[in-house]
């Protein structure tokens, strides 16, 4: 028999290779395995980040000083956005479950580059690092906000430094996972698996890969400038030597703005693998999806503007940007629709999973309709950094892809641990996260129409009500959360083992045993001309 | 068990690192071209005092490095033909010459910048705050950002081909296994154009 074989008889939790313990992981070039260290390491993060963010919201249970004063909230706002967008929400899904899946999903033995795959993971813990470095170390935590916007960034007495560099590199690790996502799309399908057979999941982490290449570059060397700016005082965006602190935020939010689609777009595509197999019917709109994938990639490069409406822009400007914000709202829907349309007259088997996707759905829509409020350019104005923006954001990027996360951990975990999770405990987690979830944030909404501004500690006494329900709500949301995860961890363990296929899905990582082998498949697989994906 | 290992990862792709290289270098345009369309916006609010600031600069060092950094490209183009007729010899010698030429590169560039410390122009010096315009300054800090980091570009190629010399000597880069050395090329290449538009954006238009 040839080796291959051999190394197949271990699945890869078990498999000893060079090193032992912590080693063999963390040099390990296993896909599967670096997805699962930027579980935890990811799973970490939030779980910091969630304090922080609990922290805030019981200082504005109340009026004035309750539990921080102004500079720690400031400080603390910065560091939750940092921590949630550059090191959750950004590497997410493709991180995680692309990592763990892409090449399965494909039937490949590993990514194209399984040492820069590695590699990508070193960058993102020594970005993290250097950002935690800023918040231990030196005159103060960075109190920017996660934006770093200038001139301000450059001006601040705060510890700001490490933590745009621990940005820049978590950057490049991103750079070089979307990389390695391409070429392995390209390069590395089993025979027969043409283009129009890719699930759907893979078809999101290569528009999002895309964009991770083309929008990570400017963010990089526009921290870059600012870093150079706080050191030697180049003058780039530092209006008293002649630069424009307008031109930071158009580069800024070039990036960033792309960056919300890398967010969202492997969410959905692990909302198009789960709403089919939960049905058990053939997904709706294949290829619609497909080409709104593709379209919220490209489109979603053109609407940065609308982050700046009222930061000082030509009219002119401002229409073609509000325009361009509607356009993009087109492609989502019609995956919204297409979601929908899969789920009419199936046999809807409703599991944990398709709960946080189905409630996906809901909280996404909410989160998008009130985008269009956002791009519209009056009412824009009129809610401008106000807890609106706060309401919709968190609707989209926790509501969006936080729900998605939890419904691909809940989707995937038998594949990846071989165990499962107690059904009962996690439904109820669920449920006391959603609630939680809607508690939290659709009072801000409200506050924000009332005039609340965002990035305070203290406000009137007016908005008092709406706060209260809005904390409330962080307590029950994290109440669920603690029950996921500890439920989750738990069977890790001690949860009945799994089978292999335990939601009659479609796609090839079901076809490998739980936890698959160490090289995925004994054979490469060959896809014939009646396999799909969804062909139920 | 070791030798799975070493199969599961002992797969060579060459069009794989070629598309791999190819992404890798549009992330490094885009870093660029950040760079060119801030340079373009200043360049068209602060018309005179960029013409003005240009003047400092030496077009004769600067055409100097680049007639050197397109021969560097040459010989770099020319040691993966020479991989491929299987010429060890000739491979080493001519990255050894582009290695060579590189380092020359730099050494000019170290000169130019020395000679504008001395005059006290450096990114935040007094001199050029207190002396100059606003679109004087814009213009140095560019200068000095931009070249500085091509110059850093120029330093990562220059260990990049060291490597790949190593590797030629050492045989593991060959003429059926000759990504590296491509790659390495196309890398060059890359620090090459970019040096191509920063050399008439500083020292030439007026």
């Amino acid at each position: 028999m040839n080796s291959t074989s051999v190394a197949n008889e271990a699945n890869y939790l078990k498999y000893r290779g060079k090193y032992k313990g912590l080693l063999g992981w963390i040099f390990s070039t296993d896909h599967k395995r670096i997805g699962l260290l930027y579980l935890y390491s990811m799973a970490t993060m939030f779980s910091v980040g969630l304090l922080l963010g609990l922290a805030m919201k019981l200082e504005l249970l109340a009026p004035g000083k309750t539990i921080m004063e102004a500079q720690t909230y400031n400080a603390t706002f910065t560091v939750h956005g940092v921590i949630m967008i550059f090191m959750v929400v950004v590497p997410g899904l493709p991180a995680v479950f692309g990592n763990f899946l892409l090449p399965i999903m494909i039937g490949a033995k590993d990514v194209a580059f399984p040492k820069l795959n590695l590699l990508s993971w070193w960058f993102y813990v020594a970005g993290v690092f250097l950002v935690l470095s800023a918040i231990l170390f030196g005159p103060g935590t960075p109190d920017t906000g996660w934006t770093f916007y200038a001139p301000y960034s450059f001006k601040t007495g705060t510890n700001l430094l490490p933590a745009i560099f621990g940005a820049f590199i978590l950057g490049f690790s991103s750079i070089l996972t979307g990389l390695n996502f391409l070429v392995t799309i390209h390069r590395l399908r089993c025979p027969g698996l043409k283009w129009t057979k890719l699930p759907l999941f893979v078809w999101t982490l290569y528009g999002t890969a895309w964009i991770q290449l083309l929008a990570t570059p400017v963010v990089g060397i526009t921290l870059v400038l600012v870093a150079l700016e706080r050191i030697f005082g180049v003058g780039v965006f530092d209006p008293a030597l002649g630069g424009d602190p307008i031109l930071y935020q158009h580069l800024f939010w070039i990036y960033s703005h792309p960056a919300v689609y890398i967010m969202i777009l492997p969410a959905m595509g692990a909302i198009s693998e789960i709403i089919p197999t939960f049905a058990q019917k053939h997904i709706f709109g294949y290829k619609a999806i497909i080409a709104s994938t593709m379209a919220i990639a490209f489109v979603g490069y053109l609407v940065w503007g609308h982050h700046m409406f009222t930061a000082g822009m030509s009219g002119t400007a401002q229409y073609y940007f509000s325009l361009l914000t509607f356009l993009v709202a087109i492609p989502s829907a019609i995956k919204v629709f297409n979601w929908i349309s899969t789920m009419y007259k199936g046999s809807i088997n409703v599991q944990t999973p398709f709960l946080w996707a189905a409630s996906f759905i809901f909280v996404f829509m909410i989160g998008g309709l009130s985008g269009l409020v956002l791009g519209a350019l009056a009412a824009n104005i009129y809610v401008h950094d106000t807890a609106f923006v706060v309401a919709h954001f968190h609707y989209i990027v926790f509501g969006g892809t936080g729900f998605a996360f939890f419904a691909a951990i809940h989707y995937w975990f038998p594949k990846i641990f071989g165990r499962m999770y107690d059904k009962t405990w996690a439904n109820t987690g669920w449920l006391l996260f959603f609630i939680g979830f809607v508690t939290l944030y659709s009072p801000m909404f409200y506050l924000g129409m009332m005039g609340m501004p965002r990035r305070y500690y203290d406000y009137l006494q007016e908005f008092h009500g709406g706060n209260i329900l809005s904390t409330i709500g962080s307590w029950v949301l994290v109440t669920g959360f603690v029950i996921v995860i500890v439920n989750l961890v738990r069977s890790v363990r001690k949860g009945p083992k799994a089978e292999m296929n335990p939601w009659h899905g479609k796609t090839l990582e079901w076809t490998v045993p739980s936890p698959p082998p160490l090289e995925n498949f004994d054979e490469i697989p060959v896809i014939e001309e009646n396999d799909g994906p969804y062909n139920y | 068990m070791e030798q799975a290992k070493h199969v599961a990862h002992d797969h060579y792709d060459a069009e794989a690192s070629k598309i791999g290289m190819w992404l890798f270098i549009f992330t490094e345009l885009l870093l660029f071209g950040v760079l060119f369309v801030i340079y373009s916006v200043y360049r068209y609010i602060n018309h005179d005092a960029f013409l003005l600031a240009a003047g400092e600069l030496d077009t004769t060092v600067g055409a100097v490095n680049t007639v050197i950094l397109l021969i560097s490209s040459m010989t770099i183009a020319m040691s993966t033909t020479s991989l491929q007729k299987r010429n060890k010899l000739l491979t080493l010698l001519l990255t050894g010459v582009t290695l060579v030429l590189g380092v020359v590169f730099l050494v000019n560039k170290y000169f130019e910048w020395g000679s504008k410390f001395e005059h006290g122009i450096w990114p935040g010096s007094e001199y050029l705050i207190e002396n100059l315009s606003q679109g004087e300054i814009l213009f140095f800090g560019l200068y000095f950002i931009m070249t500085g980091l091509h110059a850093l570009h120029i330093i990562i190629g220059l260990v990049l081909i060291v490597v790949v010399m190593w590797k030629v000597y050492t045989g593991k880069v060959y003429a059926e296994r000759a990504a590296l050395l491509d790659n390495s090329g196309l890398y060059w290449h890359l620090v090459d154009i970019i040096w191509i538009f920063l050399f008439p954006l500083f020292y030439l238009i007026h």
